[in-house]
């Protein structure tokens, strides 16, 4: 299984991976990827290759090979859409982060219609609601949690709250664990 | 459960195996300098070393391999690490030191960055391999890199001389579930014993010694047709072969197992390359496709294999225009390339049918999203200080490499030049010499002045310049991920270091003035500024403030008053904050991302921005 997670340097795309992996490693599957680290983790565009599966040889996935986008962002949602198989899922985080400092921004609403056309296959995660219940920093890992509630990842939120409680423990486990039920409910809800 | 065996699976990026596979073979001395894609070697030998094993971030790359070459010789297992072209600043003691030997093993770790992703060249370490007559190793995999990382330093200390180590961005930060293995039996290091005849480099030595070398060459030649690195991969049906190294290696891999082809297939990981293997794989073959990433160094040597040994094969690849010279391989490039070369169909489903009818145009044109300078960033202030005093100037900015490179981009557009580490300082001498009626700037991190810029500065004194150097401290090197340098007071490992003044420095070198400024008090510093302008000479300004991304300081975010924001676009369009947009003429400030440094509120004229300290 291929799964392209894409977002804004900062959001927390390593971490996310990072959780995919140790899910796939302790139902038994083998992991490949490829991270964006280093000069574009300064605010740019930024695209986590995650695959699952002992047939993956490279460590990045081809244009129309991902069964699944998992977007942090808008707009990199729909730059990594290529990526995207037919009939694969997109769940994206319904924000706009506007690029710095230019006047080329794009209308929030504009770029949810054009995903829902380009994508049958969607949800779009509440990601206001998402910062007021379980603070902006938890995104990543709400995401996670409606990925896994529609089906767009191989795990259930109960394997990924393990691979949280692997990585985490006291108040940032809590916080994390939080925030995945939330957006797998949110997600679970409205299915 | 999952079926995982006894041995401990991990989920490690490349980086993590090498320097994981390191401990393994027993590396008792580690250093290095940082610069992506190679930095998180070093931080991982730091977090999971036993006793015994020592780690420095080195003040450059030079310094690193020199700390390696007196440990080595004394018979240390010992890892250095950089990227690419950092290991043109360790050149000269590497070239050296291959000549003089070592007696522990040592590894030269250089990464590579086809792309350039994050890098200034595509240079390719396997070619300096060859000019230095060193040995490499060039890992496909984080797997590969784990078990390579030993076998160079098994190899380096069979032959007594430093190895490198090229792994490339997508090998380095690519990922892996690998089973970690027990620890390979070392034997300790016995400490350095004089030898004057060994140690001491003359020219009698390096005749004598260059000799040695070539002859070894010849024999590790040999030797890496027989590497497990080094392979044959399929029997191989028809005429034609391909030839593969590094990432793209696996890129070829995985469109064969998809489609099933079973042409024969090469994979070269070493230099010197494997000749007798080279030999065996083109016999029968009527045409060869090489994929490598950077320069045609596989391809190369094919060729000169068919001349030497009368083979007749055609090899193609970047000499021959049939695969780009340029770049980074994405496993879709190598794909469509060997499905052409096989005379193979295309992929049917190949582009995503989405954006054919159903797409808005002018969506298609994604707004692009460079990095930018954090919000909170005292670069910011630094420079727009420097830029708002020198209005009306003729003043030509040199900057250099770091985070503060990023200040070329609008609407700061204050680097009018960067070419490598430590060089704006010295560069704008030349500038200064070259352009009457300029004031010269140059602006140069911490760790950067620490790296190459002092002795840059040095020149400027003795020779009588006429330039500023404004030295941006944010107190840790915050491009790579925030590494200690000396100006800071902590080592690699978390300990306790003495700390270098940096102005104190300046002031034994002899700079005619020097200025300290709070970088986000943005008055203070632009007045600072205003000052080293007025004066001649070698000046220096010196913009102190803690990096935004690592301090993890915050104040009160600000805010726009709508009421009194008349819509003037000054914050957002001369500021350039990612946490300021400019939406429904007014400017809005996103109090998540805002760190409350309270710059903007500087170029507001209506007073409309509130909270945040300064000003």
């Amino acid at each position: 299984m291929n799964i392209i997670i894409a977002g804004v340097g900062g959001q927390g795309a390593v971490l996310a991976s990072h959780l995919l992996g140790r899910a796939a490693m302790s139902s038994g599957l083998a992991v490949r990827g490829s991270e964006t680290i280093g000069m574009a983790q300064r605010g740019g565009s930024i695209l986590s290759h995650v695959r699952i599966g002992s047939g993956a040889c490279s460590p990045t996935i081809r244009i129309g090979q991902a069964d699944s986008i998992l977007a942090f962002e808008l707009c990199e949602a729909a730059r990594a859409l290529p990526y995207l198989k037919q009939g694969g899922a997109l769940v994206a985080c319904d924000a706009a982060i506007q690029p710095a400092g230019s006047l080329h921004g794009y209308d929030r609403r504009e770029m949810a219609d054009y995903l829902k056309l380009a994508a049958k296959n969607i949800f779009l995660l509440d990601s206001a609601l998402v910062d007021e219940k379980c603070g902006a920093r938890c995104l990543n890992v709400a995401l996670l949690g409606a990925a896994a509630s529609r089906k767009a990842i191989p795990f259930s939120a109960y394997d990924l709250e393990k691979a949280l409680r692997g990585k985490f423990s006291g108040e940032a486990a809590e916080m994390n664990v939080k925030a995945l039920r939330f957006g797998a409910m949110l997600a679970e809800s409205m299915s | 459960m999952g079926n995982i065996g006894k041995a401990e699976q991990r989920l490690l990026i490349g980086n993590e195996a090498i320097a994981l596979g390191a401990l393994r073979a027993g590396v008792t001395v580690a250093a290095g300098y940082p610069g992506t894609p190679s930095s998180e070697v070093l931080e991982t030998i730091a977090r999971e070393k036993g006793e015994g094993v020592y780690v420095e971030w080195s003040v450059n790359e030079k310094s690193a391999l020199e700390v390696g070459a007196g440990a080595a010789m004394s018979g240390a297992r010992v890892l250095v690490t950089m990227k690419q072209v950092g290991l043109n600043v360790a050149s000269d003691p590497l070239m050296c030191l291959n000549y003089l030997g070592v007696k522990g093993g040592m590894v030269v770790m250089a990464a590579d960055d086809p792309g350039p992703i994050s890098s200034q060249t595509e240079q390719d370490t396997r070619h300096f391999a060859n000019f230095a007559k060193l040995a490499a190793f060039d890992p496909s995999t984080p797997e590969e890199a784990y078990d390579m990382i030993a076998d160079a330093f098994e190899c380096s200390e069979r032959i007594g001389r430093p190895v490198l180590f090229r792994p490339t961005t997508r090998v380095c930060h690519g990922s892996a579930s690998i089973a970690l293995k027990s620890p390979l039996p070392v034997k300790k290091p016995d400490g350095f014993k004089k030898d004057a005849g060994r140690w001491v480099i003359f020219p009698r030595l390096s005749y004598v010694s260059h000799v040695k070398i070539e002859e070894g060459l010849a024999r590790l030649a040999d030797e890496f047709s027989s590497y497990r690195g080094n392979a044959i991969h399929n029997a191989g049906k028809g005429k034609k072969g391909i030839a593969a190294g590094g990432v793209s290696f696996c890129h070829v891999l995985e469109t064969m197992r998809e489609r099933g082809l079973e042409s024969r297939l090469l994979k070269v990981s070493t230099v010197p390359f494997p000749a007798k293997l080279g030999l065996e794989f083109l016999r029968g073959l009527d045409e060869v496709l090489v994929a490598e990433e950077l320069d045609p160094v596989i391809e190369r040597e094919l060729i000169m294999l068919c001349g030497s040994s009368g083979t007749r094969a055609v090899i193609k690849g970047k000499l021959s225009g049939d695969m780009p010279k340029a770049g980074e391989y994405s496993p879709d490039l190598i794909e469509e390339k060997i499905l052409e070369f096989l005379g193979e169909p295309e992929r049917k489903e190949k582009k995503p049918d989405i954006r054919a009818e159903e797409s808005q145009p002018d969506l298609l044109n994604l707004p692009p999203r460079p990095p930018v300078l954090c919000a909170g960033c005292p670069h910011r202030s630094s420079f727009l200080a420097v830029k708002e005093a020198s209005r009306g100037h003729n003043a030509v900015f040199s900057g250099d490499i770091g985070c503060y490179t990023l200040a070329n981009a609008m609407p700061l557009d204050m680097v009018d030049t960067c070419l490598c580490m430590g060089a704006g300082i010295t560069m704008a001498q030349g500038i200064r010499l070259a352009s009457p009626g300029t004031q010269n700037f140059a602006f140069i991190g911490d760790s950067t002045f620490f790296h190459t810029g002092i002795p840059g500065i040095v020149n400027a004194v003795h020779n009588g310049s006429d330039i500023i150097v404004a030295v941006l401290d944010n107190s840790t090197t915050a491009m790579t991920g925030g590494q200690p340098h000396p100006g800071t007071d902590r080592d690699a490992s978390g300990g306790k270091a003495r700390k270098i003044s940096i102005y104190a420095i300046l002031s034994a070198i002899g700079v005619d003035s020097i200025e300290r400024a709070d970088a986000f008090d943005f008055e203070s510093a632009k007045a600072a500024a205003v000052r080293a302008l007025d004066k001649k000479g070698v000046r220096a300004i010196l913009f102190e403030g803690a990096c935004a991304a690592l301090s993890g300081s915050r104040k009160e975010p600000c805010s726009v008053d709508g009421s009194l924001c008349s819509g003037c676009a000054a914050c957002f369009g001369r500021v350039g904050c990612p946490a300021i947009s400019f939406r429904g003429k007014k400017a809005s400030i996103d109090g998540a991302s805002c760190r409350g440094c309270g710059l903007c509120k500087a170029f507001c004229g209506r007073g409309a921005i509130t909270g945040g300290g300064a000003l």
